[in-house]
């Protein structure tokens, strides 16, 4: 029984742990999904967590947070589809960038704010009826908002990729821009929509790290999450569900060492940090060595900007 | 109903002037957009930048500081310029920097009574083969089954730090440092000598050595050629019968021996012991000083010796209370810059006004 509860409980951990990395692997799977690649999670995320944390600590309300981070990582977003875009700059350089950029961005800003409290923050709001049934209500019902709404958000994002006209024409600007253009289909102004997308649901796992799953400002909080949100997108082969399991995956391992760190393993937590990072590498080199013999693979035309003949 | 729209139209080719003036221009728009940064937080920019250029350049002691920064991003730099010339994302440096110092400490620590020729030339070796280790590990997958590098050499950074903390909260902290996570300090014999009665250290002229061998292999050798041609057309150096995975693996190999160098120059010269503040993010200034330095490594070695000036105009701007993080912000903005001002050269900017009824296009040249 009480082995039972604590494997509940690191489940339930890795729910909220994992949150975070799925908001910003959707934004990029959007991102991607439409031919942009965006290596600049990590500087969204970051600029997404300060800019929350800062309004909610001036405004006190936690909307405006949520809501200040969404717009700030759209803000990203936009700069990385201006320079990748319109002016066809590489995008691979201009996510990294993106990233140096909302690291000293985010640094800049928050000084103010490290170690200031904030005075309301996300609580768990059970579902009722729901989070009564064993094991599964105290894993997946027994959260904030925040994690409730991946919930919707996912469906939304596969039943909009998959069963949607404007879904349809978003994949085939990412597999075959110029198909989708001599279509009537409008290149720029989808990929310019899904970078600015991708840097809102950035923007918003960042705001999650800051107001609800450690609420707190530290510089460089997201430690790497934004980058293991774009190992989740290859993992996750493009689709919203695979990415959900896979944000779990990494949130249970996460969940793992920090609960075995409190127990007191005899491992040093050093290692203990070190565990996300290895299974991420890990798993991306098993999932890109057996890739060839699936038969999903990444958008045809990632990467490659987009030129009018 | 007049509506202003940018249109960019394709250069038959960039004018070798813009070339040259390009990164200076990118280097004004950064510190104009910086500039705006600090305005709307209540600095006054000149004053910040006249205190950035005092520190850093001013007297002959700021000058010698700058060399003294540089030398950790240049060898870092360099390592990533080469990597880049094949394409490779090597946004690990900082990893293989750490883990060169990491080596090269251990040396130091288990050798405490050898003399200087004995541990100096062992800490070198050391940490280059523990850059070039840490670098072996993305690009052996990289090379034979195509896993993405750039996340692999970033995450193992994380790794690398988190061993560093490891070492001294653990094994490697000094009994005697009152709880502080250091190592004990190294012998005088493990300490790289300083030059010319400054901080100024034996790193710089390993790193200019290091200019200088890539310059000439790069230029003059067949293997230059043909990470030359592999960066360019990976499919005609295949068609040439050219090992592209060996070649991966080498010159990611040697982009770690480089960084690993550098933490080695670093560790022994300037802190003489482990410890876990030992780069403010060199090894990530370093992507940006490659890309300045359009990967040649002449000019990368001058980028260098500009962004150690950055970093210690930016030491003496927080005087005036301005964060450290600053510099990063503008470390990232000039990469936008040179990136946008490169863009700029293959574009003619045009303002063209739609004039909705008559259909009419008035061009305006900018």
């Amino acid at each position: 029984m009480m082995a039972d509860s604590m494997f509940v409980s690191i489940l339930s951990a890795a729910v909220s742990s994992g949150t975070p990395v799925l908001y910003a692997a959707l934004g990029e799977l959007v991102c991607e999904r439409s031919g942009v690649l965006n290596l600049g999670v990590e500087g969204m995320m970051l600029v997404g967590a300060v800019s929350g944390f800062l309004t909610a600590v001036r405004t006190g309300s936690l909307a405006a947070g949520v809501l200040a981070a969404i717009i700030a990582g759209g803000c990203m977003g936009l700069i990385h589809a201006f320079m990748t875009i319109t002016l066809r700059v590489n995008q691979v350089v201009s996510g990294l960038a993106l990233t140096l950029f909302g690291t000293g961005l985010s640094g800049y800003l928050g000084k103010s704010v490290i170690g200031v409290p904030l005075s309301a923050t996300f609580h768990q709001v059970p579902i009722p009826g729901l989070s009564s049934i064993p094991v599964i209500g105290t894993v997946l019902f027994k959260h904030d908002l925040l994690v409730y709404l991946t919930y919707i958000v996912v469906p939304f994002l596969w039943f909009y990729l998959y069963r949607t006209r404007p879904g349809l024409h978003l994949r085939s600007v990412g597999e075959s821009p110029e198909t989708a253009d001599a279509l009537g289909v409008n290149v720029f102004s989808i990929r310019y929509a899904s970078a600015v997308a991708g840097g809102m649901l950035a923007g918003l796992g960042g705001a999650y790290l800051s107001l609800a799953y450690a609420p707190s400002w530290l510089e460089n909080m997201t430690a790497g999450r934004g980058w293991i949100a774009v190992a989740l997108v290859i993992f996750a082969v493009w689709d919203p569900f695979r990415a959900m399991l896979g944000a779990y995956l990494f949130g249970g391992i996460d969940a793992l060492g920090f609960r075995m760190q409190v127990m007191g393993s005899g491992v040093s937590s050093f290692f203990l940090k070190m565990m996300p990072y290895v299974f991420t590498i890990v798993v991306l080199i098993i999932v890109t060595a057996t890739a060839a013999r699936r038969s999903s693979r990444a958008p045809e035309a990632l990467g490659t900007p987009y030129e009018r003949e | 109903m007049n509506a202003l729209k940018l249109v960019f139209e394709k250069r038959e080719a960039v004018s070798p002037a813009y070339k040259f003036i390009s990164p200076l221009l990118a280097i004004v728009m950064s510190l104009v957009l910086g500039a705006i940064f600090l305005l709307a937080s209540g600095f006054s920019p000149l004053k910040v930048y006249y205190y950035m250029w005092w520190g850093a350049f001013s007297d002959w002691y700021g000058i010698s500081e700058t060399l003294v920064t540089s030398i950790p991003i240049m060898l870092c730099a360099l390592g990533v310029a080469l990597a880049a010339k094949m394409l490779l994302w090597n946004v690990g440096a900082e990893g293989q920097f750490h883990m060169g110092a990491c080596a090269a400490a251990w040396v130091a620590l288990s050798m405490p009574g050898a003399p200087a020729w004995q541990v100096l030339p062992l800490m070198v070796l050391a940490g280059m083969a523990a850059g070039a280790l840490w670098a072996l590990l993305p690009a052996v997958p990289r090379a034979y089954l195509g896993v993405n590098e750039i996340i692999t050499t970033l995450l193992l950074n994380y790794v690398a730090i988190y061993w560093v903390e490891y070492l001294v909260h653990g094994p490697w902290r000094d009994p005697v440092s009152l709880n502080f996570p250091l190592s004990a300090p190294f012998s005088d014999a493990a300490r790289l000598p300083f030059l010319f009665g400054t901080r100024i250290h034996w790193g710089l002229v390993f790193a200019l050595a290091a200019a200088a061998l890539i310059w000439f292999v790069l230029g003059r050798t067949k293997w230059g050629y043909e990470v030359t041609v592999i960066g360019e057309n990976p499919r005609a150096a295949r068609y040439a019968g050219m090992n592209i995975e060996r070649n991966i693996v080498l010159s990611m190999c040697i982009a770690g021996a480089l960084a690993g160098l550098g933490g080695m120059a670093e560790i022994s010269a300037i802190a003489g012991r482990m410890t876990r503040q030992l780069s403010p993010g060199y090894g990530y200034s370093a992507i940006i000083v490659a890309w300045l330095g359009k990967l040649n490594p002449w000019a990368v070695a001058l980028v260098s010796v500009l962004f150690g000036g950055l970093l210690v105009g930016g030491y003496s701007a927080q005087v005036i209370g301005v964060t450290a993080a600053s510099v990063n912000m503008l470390q990232g903005l000039m990469l936008f810059c040179v990136l946008a001002t490169e863009a700029l050269g293959r574009y003619r900017v045009r303002i063209v006004r739609e004039v909705a009824r008559a259909g009419k296009e008035v061009g305006v040249d900018g």
